[in-house]
């Protein structure tokens, strides 16, 4: 090849590296944006005829479904990623514990007797009690597993714990199964989630979105601060880093990859409920779906890094909704994995640089 | 007359010495022990009725061998964590779709088909030639699938060809609504493309679904050549290229092995191997369906590969029976039946994928390398605790 073409080539690939994955990420909402503005929308009927709008109040709707459908894909991807961060471990029976967790939310309202005649003093006192309960569970269910199934393993090839978490997801989707049965099961709307909270010029918000981010936010904000201040959190970014030279440091590496598992199905307990009075209905297998997703959430917002997983989530979230409200909820995964490849071609380490031994 | 008898004398030495170094390249044991298998495997379906439960979840094994042994060889010998192996026996059960019934109803094609599907609309080529298709197909998709990941390391490229494998599921299912013209879709989504052709071969005929023993031959000699191609692999020069790619990529290249050819050569081989057996399994089922390349799928032959011994092409081969053995016989034919023998008054099939992930647990908790662990591996790991050893006596003294 001629000099100048190789020199335009060089140019051409380091410019796509630095700003093709932002490039591919406003890609999709800027094109229905414009198609909005340009071409309209329906939105709705009225005396019959159908009414064309030419704004962006429908992306401004999407949007918001998207960032907070992508709370729970966050909640459930920082477990992901502080579990790949610590032992280099793809967790697959992670998913499996938050559904577990929608389960024994649906329970718990069972029990408390929760439903749509209680008053909203009882209801939100039941939720706060449903969700301290689903986070003590799924953070027992998630240590219980490493205790069982990872730890035994910790000088084992590689590959071989990943099949033991394999082994657990079957596990428990065969106890989710046998619990509530192969069909999704309808839950009551306890939040009434399609009530509208606040509109920001013509986006509706509803109660669901103020719920998950509601949840999701402080949660975060509570990780964070653990992770960076206290000295558990040190001690887990020391073993992160140098599970070696933590321990000759003094650290507890056991117990502190335990305290990971802990905070991972806690998060996930969370998300869990969450789920449940979000879509309003729970079954075995979305346990599974769920944590497809939200793997693919750490992966792309840099896995090991817990802000990048959070971004991915909520970028997974929006990607999501403006395919299922576009092109049809068929093609959503295909978009969503479509995506996932740009940025590992594009951005090998994800949004935020991953934090992992390797990447040092 | 003397000098003639010293020639004689050093061709014979010359000949004894590569004798004894071929019996020591392959001891006379091994060879009759490969030789007394072939044996068994060849008479095995004369001790079992010809529609029995048996013959059929033998017949499943060996394809899921056929499968292992390609998964083998990307991720055991490359080091390359494949966990989107499903896309290519969803593209060899499609070839068969494609390429052997009447599913493209305006074509009108025949190649060596029996008499009576030579009258049907649709492509319809020989099994044989629908192999060649298949083999075609999924090494180009494999390089595909390869070439984004060429960059990334292990857990990445997971994450890619499992997008990748559910990219592939997603289109299989909504392939009715991509038309190529005159009525025609890319595939038949969940409904499945019914009545595959079943395998014909001039001089034998045609094979039907109450007589498996031909299938059992067929998919016999499959993985008997599969087997041959891995084993001769392994030792080959791009196989030893695979392993220092494995190993250590910084240091291969650096040598001189070339990084991307090895790499696409290991997608394209193990892709390969996954679509014969997809071709075999789709043609057995007689239809493919999107709904049966699901992401659990290359977990399972994943599983099959690791509980075996990653990286041995024995443990992929008794992995794979171990695992198919139980999910399609131990589990529905013989554990189902136990409550009742007890006078328990339940049913098995609500626990079955609880019980192979509890097996799954157990055999690698108590196995942690594999059943049969690569022979290059096994000397890393008793190496490495030798070593260990070694200092603990220094540290002692």
């Amino acid at each position: 090849m001629p000099e100048p073409a190789v020199r335009v080539l060089a140019a051409l690939r380091r410019y796509a590296g630095r700003w093709g994955l932002y490039v591919a990420l406003v890609a999709l909402p800027a094109y229905y944006g414009i198609h909005d503005l340009t071409h309209g929308y329906q939105a709705g009927f009225q005396a019959g005829h159908p009414v064309v709008r030419h704004d962006l109040t429908q992306l401004g709707f999407n949007l918001v479904e998207g960032l907070s459908n992508g709370a729970i894909w966050a909640l459930i991807a920082m477990g992901y990623t502080l579990v790949y961060g610590i032992i280099e471990l793809i967790n697959f029976a992670h998913g499996d514990v938050f559904m577990i967790g929608s389960f024994v939310a649906v329970g718990l309202w069972g029990t408390l007797g929760l439903g749509l005649a209680t008053g909203p003093v009882g209801l939100i006192a039941g939720l706060l009690l449903t969700l301290l309960v689903c986070m003590a569970v799924c953070g027992s269910l998630n240590v219980l597993i490493e205790r069982v199934a990872y730890r035994p393993l910790r000088n084992a090839p590689k590959l071989a714990p990943l099949i033991t978490a394999v082994g657990c997801s079957f596990i428990l989707q065969n106890v989710g199964l046998l619990w509530l049965g192969s069909s999704p099961q309808g839950v009551n709307d306890l939040i009434r989630e399609n009530d509208t909270v606040f509109q920001i010029s013509g986006v509706i918000v509803h109660r669901a979105d103020v719920l998950a981010l509601g949840v999701m936010i402080p949660l975060v904000i509570a990780l964070t601060w653990f992770i960076t201040n206290t000295r558990q959190g040190r001690a887990m970014r020391a073993t992160a880093q140098d599970p070696e030279a933590a321990r000759l440091m003094g650290i507890n590496v056991n117990t502190t990859i335990s305290l990971t598992f802990l905070l991972g199905g806690m998060l996930a307990g969370a998300a869990g409920l969450v789920y449940a009075l979000y879509e309003t209905t729970v079954w075995y297998f979305q346990g599974f779906e769920a944590g497809l997703i939200a793997f693919t959430a750490a992966v792309m917002g840099g896995i090991g890094n817990v802000r990048g997983a959070v971004l991915g989530g909520l970028i997974i979230g929006c990607i999501q909704e403006l395919s299922d409200s576009r092109l049809g909820p068929q093609w959503t995964e295909a978009v969503v994995f479509g995506y996932l490849i740009l940025v590992m071609v594009l951005r090998p380490r994800g949004l935020l640089g991953e934090e992992t031994r390797e990447a040092g | 007359m003397n000098e003639l008898i010293a020639q004689l004398t050093e061709w014979r030495a010359a000949l004894i010495a590569r004798r004894d170094a071929l019996a020591r390249r392959v001891p006379w044991w091994s060879r009759a022990l490969a030789t007394a298998l072939i044996g068994i495997g060849i008479i095995l379906p004369f001790f079992f009725s010809q529609d029995s439960g048996f013959m059929g979840a033998t017949i499943v094994a060996l394809a899921y061998v056929v499968m292992a042994l390609g998964l083998n060889v990307v991720v055991g010998f490359a080091g390359l964590l494949d966990l989107g192996y499903v896309a290519f026996y969803a593209l060899g059960a499609y070839s068969v779709g494609w390429f052997g019934s009447d599913f493209f109803f305006n074509a009108h094609t025949h190649v060596l088909v029996s008499a009576l599907t030579s009258h049907e609309a649709g492509i319809h080529f020989n099994f044989v030639l629908i192999l060649v298709c298949a083999v075609v197909i999924t090494s180009v998709a494999g390089m595909l699938i390869g070439l984004p990941t060429l960059r990334l390391r292990s857990d990445y490229i997971a994450i890619v060809t499992l997008a990748f494998g559910e990219i592939i599921g997603v289109v299989a299912t909504n392939g009715t609504s991509i038309h190529l013209g005159g009525g025609e879709t890319l595939t038949a989504g969940n409904n499945g493309i019914p009545a595959l052709d079943l395998p014909y071969f001039p001089g034998i005929g045609s094979f039907n679904l109450l007589q498996l023993r031909p299938w059992y031959w067929l998919i016999f000699t499959i993985m008997l050549l599969v087997l041959f191609i891995n084993l001769r692999l392994r030792d080959s020069r791009l196989g030893r290229a695979w392993i220092a790619l494995r190993e250590d990529e910084v240091a291969a290249v650096s040598m001189g092995v070339p990084l991307v050819r090895t790499k696409l050569m290991a997608y394209a081989i193990g892709a390969t191997f996954g679509g014969m057996s997809g071709v075999f399994l789709g043609a057995f089922d007689t239809t493919v369906s999107a709904d049966q390349f699901q992401f659990s799928f290359s977990i399972f032959v994943l599983a099959m590969i690791i509980v075996g011994g990653l990286g041995s092409i024995w443990g992929a081969v008794l992995g794979a029976l171990l695992l198919s053995y139980i999910n399609y016989y131990l589990i529905p034919d013989v554990l189902n039946g136990l409550p009742h023998d007890l006078g328990l008054n339940f049913s098995l099939t609500q626990l079955s994928f609880g019980i192979f992930g509890f097996l799954l647990v157990l055999v690698m908790v108590l196995r942690p390398q594999g059943l049969f662990p690569e022979r290059r591996r096994r000397l890393e790991l008793t190496a490495a605790i030798a070593a260990e050893d070694a200092q603990l006596v220094e540290a002692q003294e």
